[in-house]
């Protein structure tokens, strides 16, 4: 079977991403898995044994003392040695910030081209058939490269399912150090707080809070029905720019897109590029004051009222349900 | 330094923005056409060490039709001091390859410092067409940066990582993009606006920049509009909307 490289990242403490699990996902769908992982020491058996359970029939281990130095070349050559080993269909990578940097240098080097932010991967007939979900999951557009390599950036959280597991053999190279054209990383600040809440890219269930909330003190109501529910907790741009919370809980046109079962949107008016970040949820609840709020135009179920009156309410009789 | 800004003309996000459905391609007669945001902020980076050091040139950059021009008049209009318009009928419909390889060619006919960049637009929201350049260019790139600080010898910066920053630093050249965390731009003033007209808008085709056409590209095989979302109840709170949200939660097994 034809082979399909994932690049796997890892974080500077030796963690690897969650996006694996979508990435081997998909390159399964269109053929033989190999996990393609850049380190400064050698894998442990334990991240191997993970990877070949999430469905990598082979690692790629690629040795250099320049992963955690060196910004995202690393991976760009060990991408380009994988190629030339395992001869490859598909190249696969997460759309993150360093996965996409990836895939276009890669594209540019090898003769590829990039099919980005793919929500979904066939193989029809032995071509490489990538989804997308276009200006907010208004249209699905399928996209083909013609004449070079398919370099696919997966939208992180939009693969479902999970790869037959596999036994990973590993193949073991050593990278020379990047010579020119390379940036270089001089430190790292993770983010302190993690939370023990799902992750917003892939919760099932999304609460969200909007300018309505009025303070970064309110906001707290959010986080209470985000774990009444189960939910992770997202925002619209106003009450990231009105400093409620971090940027990385945006949910719209411009920051994270989601497709959860259930998305909840309080105190959000419903701009149209907050709609393009959640439009595609299956079941939409909104609450909000304004009765003209454009969130309810796409709302299954909307309730004309105040947030601080009927979310603790909402609370209380979810809990009484559930008990 | 010379600091050469690439800008986009993009579908107004605040409009229902539509694609052809036989071509996959964007119906630029649905929407209002504009500067991405995030160029604009692109913008602003250049400008700010523009006031600060008045030996700094700005130039706009931007591939796209004859109507694209407007872009780099705004560019123009807020402070930059000349423009490039690469525009030809051959690049319509033209792939990340494509518009990446066309821009680093006019780049090495352009000359630059820096270019600065946004870190993903707003309608293709690819995010590879600074990476592409770069590897074109054989230079570094400080990709999806919160903060930057440009001077004579690199750029330092802090980029936005998976699961929190890096701090990261480049030698110049090098190319540089930007997210949602750098500062608004500015509104051309008056005086901005009157002088945009009368500074250089250099048009280049690609016949000119002799881009080899790329053995590969990517090809849309299928566009489906998707149908749009009916409102649902829409309860007025009386004290008992809570109550009847739990039930919708409860009957439709969301909770």
């Amino acid at each position: 079977m034809s082979n399909v490289l994932a690049l796997i990242e890892v974080s500077h403490r030796g963690e690897m991403a969650a996006s694996a699990r979508g990435l081997l996902a998909a390159a399964a769908t269109l053929g033989s898995p190999v996990a393609v992982v850049v380190s400064a020491a050698p894998l442990a058996d334990d991240d191997v044994a993970w990877l070949g359970e999430l469905g990598a029939v082979r690692v790629y281990a690629a040795l250099t003392a320049a992963a955690g130095t060196v910004l995202v070349a690393p991976a760009v050559d060990a991408l380009g040695a994988a190629i030339d080993a395992y001869s490859p269909v598909a190249v696969l990578t997460a759309n993150s910030v360093d996965g996409r940097e990836a895939a276009g240098r890669l594209a540019v080097r090898v003769g590829g081209s990039v099919l980005a932010d793919v929500v979904q991967v066939r193989s029809d007939n032995g071509t490489v058939v990538a989804r997308h979900s276009v200006f907010g999951g208004a249209y699905t557009v399928d996209s083909v490269v013609e004449g070079g390599l398919p370099i696919l950036t997966i939208r992180q959280g939009a693969i479902e399912g999970q790869a037959p597991s596999a036994t990973a053999a590993v193949d073991e190279a050593f990278l020379d150090t990047p010579s020119e054209g390379a940036a270089v990383i001089d430190g790292f600040n993770d983010d302190a707080v993690v939370s023990a809440r799902p992750e917003l890219r892939t919760a099932a269930t999304v609460v969200s809070g909007g300018r309505g909330l009025g303070s970064p003190e309110n906001f707290a109501l959010v986080e209470q029905l985000a774990d009444t529910l189960g939910a992770a907790v997202g925002a619209s741009r106003a009450a990231v720019d009105a400093g409620y919370v971090a940027q990385t809980a945006q949910v719209g046109q411009t920051g994270v897109s989601v497709s959860p079962q259930l998305y909840v949107a309080l105190g959000i008016s419903g701009a149209i590029q907050h709609r393009a970040g959640m439009q595609t949820a299956k079941t939409i609840v909104a609450i909000n004051k304004d009765e003209d709020a454009p969130i309810f135009e796409v709302a299954d179920f909307g309730i004309v009222g105040d947030i601080f009156t009927v979310v603790p309410k909402l609370i209380e009789a979810v809990k009484a349900r559930s008990n | 330094m010379k600091i050469v800004v690439l800008v986009k003309q993009v579908p107004d996000t605040a409009e229902e923005r539509k694609l052809n459905l036989a071509t996959g391609q964007l119906d630029r007669e649905a929407t209002d056409s504009v500067v991405d945001e995030i160029n604009e902020r692109a913008l602003e980076a250049a400008l700010r060490l523009k006031d600060a050091d008045k030996g700094t040139e700005v130039v706009a950059m931007t591939m796209g039709p004859a109507d694209a021009v407007q872009a780099l008049r705004k560019a123009l209009s807020m402070g930059a001091d000349s423009a490039v318009h690469i525009v030809d009928d051959s690049l319509n419909g033209a792939d990340t390859g494509r518009t990446a390889a066309t821009l680093a060619a006019a780049l090495r006919v352009t000359g630059f410092d820096v270019v600065l960049a946004g870190n993903e637009s707003t309608d293709g929201r690819g995010g590879v067409v600074p990476a592409m350049v770069a590897e074109h260019l054989k230079l570094p790139l400080l990709g999806s940066l919160v903060s930057a600080d440009i001077a004579d010898d690199g750029v330092h910066g802090v980029r936005q990582g998976e699961g929190g920053t890096l701090t990261v630093r480049a030698a110049l050249p090098a190319i540089v993009t930007v997210t949602e965390r750098f500062p608004e731009a500015r509104f051309p003033n008056f005086k901005g606006i009157l002088t945009a007209k009368r500074k250089p808008v250099t048009t280049l085709s690609a016949a000119e920049l002799d881009v080899p056409a790329g053995v590969s590209r990517t090809v849309v095989v299928a566009t489906v509009e998707r149908p749009p979302r009916a409102a649902g109840r829409k309860l007025i709170d009386d004290g008992t909307a809570a109550d009847e949200l739990a039930e919708f939660l409860v009957a439709n097994r969301l909770v």
